[in-house]
């Protein structure tokens, strides 16, 4: 089946994902024990108020009821008005989200890169002490809590040693750039302000490593074994055996078809990312939208949990499509929906 | 009119597995002329396909070791050839087609790119890119495929399993070496196929003159193709002959177990298979490898390995039972 | 020995096949340390109470006069600052992480396996697209959120991690399954089995299942260290367990208020944490290597 169709076909899908993911999020955040509207009032607010409050919230109505209110303003742009902040959440998400983003967008790039460097060499240089000490650096990498690297990088390299900002996404006295995605960095490249992002960069060093090694590690495995298996491939050994010099095998022959597991494994990593941020951004004090979650969520905050949870789920959803659309086009067999032949 | 184009001599080869030394190939002799037509018989698992990897140095080293021997190629050590120099004979000078094309095909790549990679690296000539793409249809052409265009722009996973073997073989031939391995072309295959195939290799190697080397456990096909017949067993060469001499005296006990498994059209009964079963390479059987499953073994079979004793021009033989020397 | 071949072959079998796979397992010397990783980790799990120095550290227990003490002999790995020993508290956190595991991998492999299997031995109809439909629902949420969200809005506690957890992880083992079973249903000891008229019980869980094991076996241990992990990153965040509950994440947490001066607080849980995921990790590679070279 052609892009087109497979593009649609998943599309469809994510809508219906989402859609099931809204009710549940919904549902679970209007079942809980306890009064919200109590927490953010207060406990010395008035009955009267608090009744206001409540039928404001349309939480005297039935749960079915509630979930139209919410679908109809969600569809308008309208999230609600978060508790936490007394904002509408639609602006909380304008200022929390590009910080994640960035951020999350930097790991990856690090993580994809690295990772599959690290993996490569270390499959093609298979049981030497580079591969050794690789394998022990992704073994290291993959069993360590990204929040364990967190607290240690930022001891290490922001307290003690003082080569990273330990805070803030900008030095104090540098000028933000103007808003145009919100992601600072990428902002300021789009300016032409190329000071201002190294700085932003700098400042996003040390939380973007911190995430970024667990999923590094990861995709160092993957790689290196899938490179280590392909070796022994036939249509390895043919290539050389018809005179295909070796750097040709390896940066084309071995390499195209060895990403695509590592690929797959982007997506996957690419969530834990997003999951992990949360963890991060609270030790780095970082102003994003997983601190941001992680807060209406102790808070019990309706409205911006429900829109946190369908911010997150969108932006995976949106990385698995692309991430599939990727795969398949780096492997013929997807694409052509091989019939299973001899 | 025909020197030795390939000669291997007295070939160790070990494999280091988890439980220890796998000592496959143990000694192998053979000689190619060129333009002659060499069929490598023996069961599954005896070293055949080993031997041939050797032949191009693309036996996966870690594991594997060569131990001892010598593998000439017009003259040249190839055992000892650095790594360009092994690159060149690869392609122009030897070509191999692999047991199973699904396998030997890489899947993300189109037949076109693979095939002009082999030929613009393989064939030694400075060819222009248009060059190259000429000759790529043309010997797609050459092996039968219709629509040789559209082959040239599909993936292996949108082609037959037949058509994939020709590919192959229009690979190994792109580079018009002088020796061509084939490494059990056929047995992939479905049966009907097989004739096809055999009979369009029959026919290309008779046009370009290539020497050929045919890896298989048929014996019925070294009839058809071989000049000249090498039986081997479990690392060895058992015996060799022209194909005819073979055929009408076989001499090793293996040899005649062989043909004796065959079904004859003509009665006799149900064949019987040899009993026992291919040594286990961890341990090989002392001496003669095969007396373990020999009927006329004798003591001296277990003690040591046989060499290779001629008998007449085109018939040689590695047995006791026809000479005394021992070979180490 | 004897005993068993003469009691029943078929023990005498197992046996057998186990001693090989013990001998295959334990030429891996990594796969090895992981096991003693796993099992010290267990052992002192369960001995808690015995075997810690100081066994009301785990609870609510308050010394200022010992508050805050860097390692020593008395105290290996220091005191926090209430005064409760460190490695005391870590034993009894490792109670705490191996029943996250324990019992999410418990309430997640028979329901995931099972509609695996169903879906992979139905593949092609109705069945399979309900079932995958589904999982693919539940895979396609980001699997974190989920489980921080729940846990979120419930109370946070030791219980409800563990369930949103399980809720977010039991489509995998669908997953993994579904995949196996559909490509040995067109096995020929399958068709062997329909032909004779085996039931579809008998076909799911005697023919398919057993050749599924292999790879169960070794993604449940790999997952255990996993589900530590995510365990620990909830625990960390306030979503998981409670203080004064010794759990491991939620010591990291507390001990991160500490560095540099006092890094102990903070370091030996995390240290604990990893070589416990660790141990998990090279076990699991270990029964993937395993199982792989059986193949060869």
């Amino acid at each position: 089946m052609s892009i087109l169709k497979f593009l649609g076909k998943r599309l469809v899908f994510s809508i219906f994902v989402l859609f099931g993911l809204s009710i549940l999020i919904f549902t679970i955040s209007r079942v809980l024990p306890g009064d919200p509207v109590r927490l953010a009032l207060g406990a010395r607010a008035p009955e009267w108020a608090v009744q206001n409050m409540r039928r404001q919230m349309h939480l005297d109505q039935p749960l079915y009821v509630q979930y139209y209110y919410w679908l109809a303003g969600a569809l308008h742009g309208n999230l609600g008005e978060s508790l936490y902040t007394r904002r509408p959440v639609t602006q909380d998400i304008k200022e929390f989200l590009p910080a994640t983003l960035e951020l999350v967008l930097f790991a990856g790039v690090v993580m994809a890169i690295f990772g599959v460097l690290l993996g490569a060499v270390s499959g093609r240089y298979s049981n030497t002490w580079v591969d050794n000490s690789v394998r022990i650096f992704s073994y290291i990498g993959v069993v360590t809590p990204s929040f364990v690297f967190a607290i240690l990088f930022l001891l290490l390299f922001g307290y003690i040693l003082n080569w990273f900002p330990s805070a803030g996404r900008l030095s104090p006295g540098i000028a933000r750039p103007p808003f145009i995605t919100g992601m600072v960095s990428l902002d300021a490249l789009l300016t032409g302000r190329l000071a201002v992002f190294g700085n932003a960069l700098w400042h996003m060093a040390l939380p973007a490593v911190s995430l970024a090694l667990g999923g590094m590690a990861q995709e160092a495995r993957i790689t290196r074994s899938t490179i280590s298996d392909n070796l022994r491939k036939d249509y390895i050994a043919s290539a050389r055996g018809f005179g295909v010099p070796e750097r040709m095998v390896t940066l084309k022959y071995l390499l195209k078809p060895s990403l695509i597991p590592t690929i797959s494994i982007l997506g996957l990593d690419f969530a834990s990312l997003l999951a992990n941020a949360f963890l991060v951004e609270l030790i780095f004090n970082w102003p994003g939208f997983s601190r941001y979650g992680i807060n209406v969520m102790l808070n019990k905050d309706l409205n911006a949990v429900a829109a946190v949870v369908m911010v997150l789920g969108v932006v995976f959803i949106v990385v698995n499509i692309l991430v599939d659309l990727i795969v398949a086009w780096l492997d013929p067999r997807i694409r052509l929906g091989a019939e299973r032949g001899k | 009119m025909a020197e030795t184009l390939l000669g291997i001599d007295g070939l160790h080869v070990q494999f280091k597995v988890y439980e220890g030394r796998l000592r496959v190939l143990n000694g192998v002799r053979m000689t190619v002329q060129g333009g002659q037509r060499v069929g490598l018989v023996g069961e599954a698992g005896c070293g055949k396909t080993t031997t041939m990897r050797c032949v191009l140095r693309i036996l996966p080293i870690p594991p594997g070791k060569i131990t001892k021997g010598r593998i000439l190629f017009q003259g040249r050590d190839v055992l000892k050839l650095g790594g360009q120099a092994m690159q060149r004979v690869r392609g122009h000078g030897i070509s191999m087609i692999f047991q199973d094309p699904t396998a030997a095909l890489n899947p993300v790549f189109t037949v076109g790119d693979q095939l002009m990679s082999v030929i613009r690296y393989g064939s030694r000539q400075d060819l222009s890119r248009k060059e190259i793409r000429e000759r790529a249809l043309g010997v797609l052409r050459e092996v039968k495929l219709p629509d040789a265009e559209r082959i040239f722009t599909n993936y292996p996973v949108q082609l037959s399993g037949g058509m994939r073997q020709r590919v192959c073989i229009a690979m190994a031939l792109s580079t018009e070496p002088e020796l061509l391995i084939a490494d059990e072309p056929t047995t992939s295959l479905d049966v009907t196929i097989q004739d096809q195939v055999l009979r369009l290799l029959n026919e290309l190697v008779d046009r370009h003159g290539t020497a050929v080397i045919f890896i298989t456990h048929s014996l019925g096909v070294v009839r058809e193709l071989a000049d000249w017949v090498y039986v081997m067993y479990a690392g060895g060469i058992v015996e060799d002959a022209r194909k005819q001499d073979l055929f009408d005296r076989p001499l090793h006990p293996y040899t005649l177990g062989l043909m004796d498994a065959l079904p004859k059209l003509t009665g006799g009964g149900i064949p019987e298979g040899i009993s026992g079963r291919i040594p286990d390479y961890l341990d090989p059987p002392t001496g003669c490898r095969f007396h373990p499953r020999c009927p006329q073994a004798m003591a001296v079979c277990s003690a040591s390995r046989p060499a290779r004793m001629g008998q007449g021009d085109n018939h040689g033989v590695a047995c006791f039972l026809f000479g005394g020397e021992t070979d180490d | 020995m004897r005993m068993a071949s003469v009691a029943s072959p078929v023990l005498a079998r197992r046996w057998e096949g186990f001693k090989k796979a013990w001998y295959k397992f334990s030429r891996n010397p990594v796969s090895v340390v992981g096991l003693v990783f796993v099992l010290g980790v267990s052992f002192l799990a369960v001995f808690a109470p015995q075997v810690s120095p100081y066994p009301s550290s785990a609870g609510k227990y308050v010394n200022f006069s010992e508050a805050s003490q860097p390692p020593s002999l008395k105290h290996l790995f220091g005191t926090d600052v209430f005064g409760r020993d460190v490695l005391s508290r870590i034993f009894f956190g490792f109670r705490y992480s191996l029943m996250m595991g324990v019992v999410v991998l418990s309430l997640v492999v028979v329901p995931g396996v099972v509609l695996g299997l169903v879906a992979g031995y139905y593949r092609g109809t109705w069945i399979d697209t309900v079932i995958m439909r589904v999982t693919d629902i539940f895979l396609a949420v980001p699997p974190l959120i989920l489980a921080l969200a729940i846990c979120a809005v419930l109370t946070p506690s030791v219980f409800n991690a563990m369930m949103a957890v399980s809720l977010m992880w039991w489509p995998w083992y669908t997953r993994l399954v579904y995949g196996l079973a559909s490509s040995l249903r067109n096995e020929y000891f399958v068709q062997a089995a329909e032909v004779t008229g085996a039931s579809r019980g008998h076909i799911l869980f005697r023919e398919i299942l057993p050749n599924c094991v292999s790879s169960i076996f070794t993604k449940m241990s790999l997952d255990m260290g996993w589900v530590i992990l995510i365990g620990s990153a909830l625990s960390f965040v306030g979503l998981g367990a409670q203080p004064p509950i010794p759990d491991l994440g939620t010591m990291v947490a507390d001990g991160a208020k500490y560095l540099p001066d006092q890094w102990w607080i903070a370091i030996f849980p995390a240290l604990a944490i990893m070589v416990t995921v660790l141990g998990f990790n090279l076990i699991g590679d270990g029964f993937r290597d395993l199982f792989a070279l059986e193949e060869v």
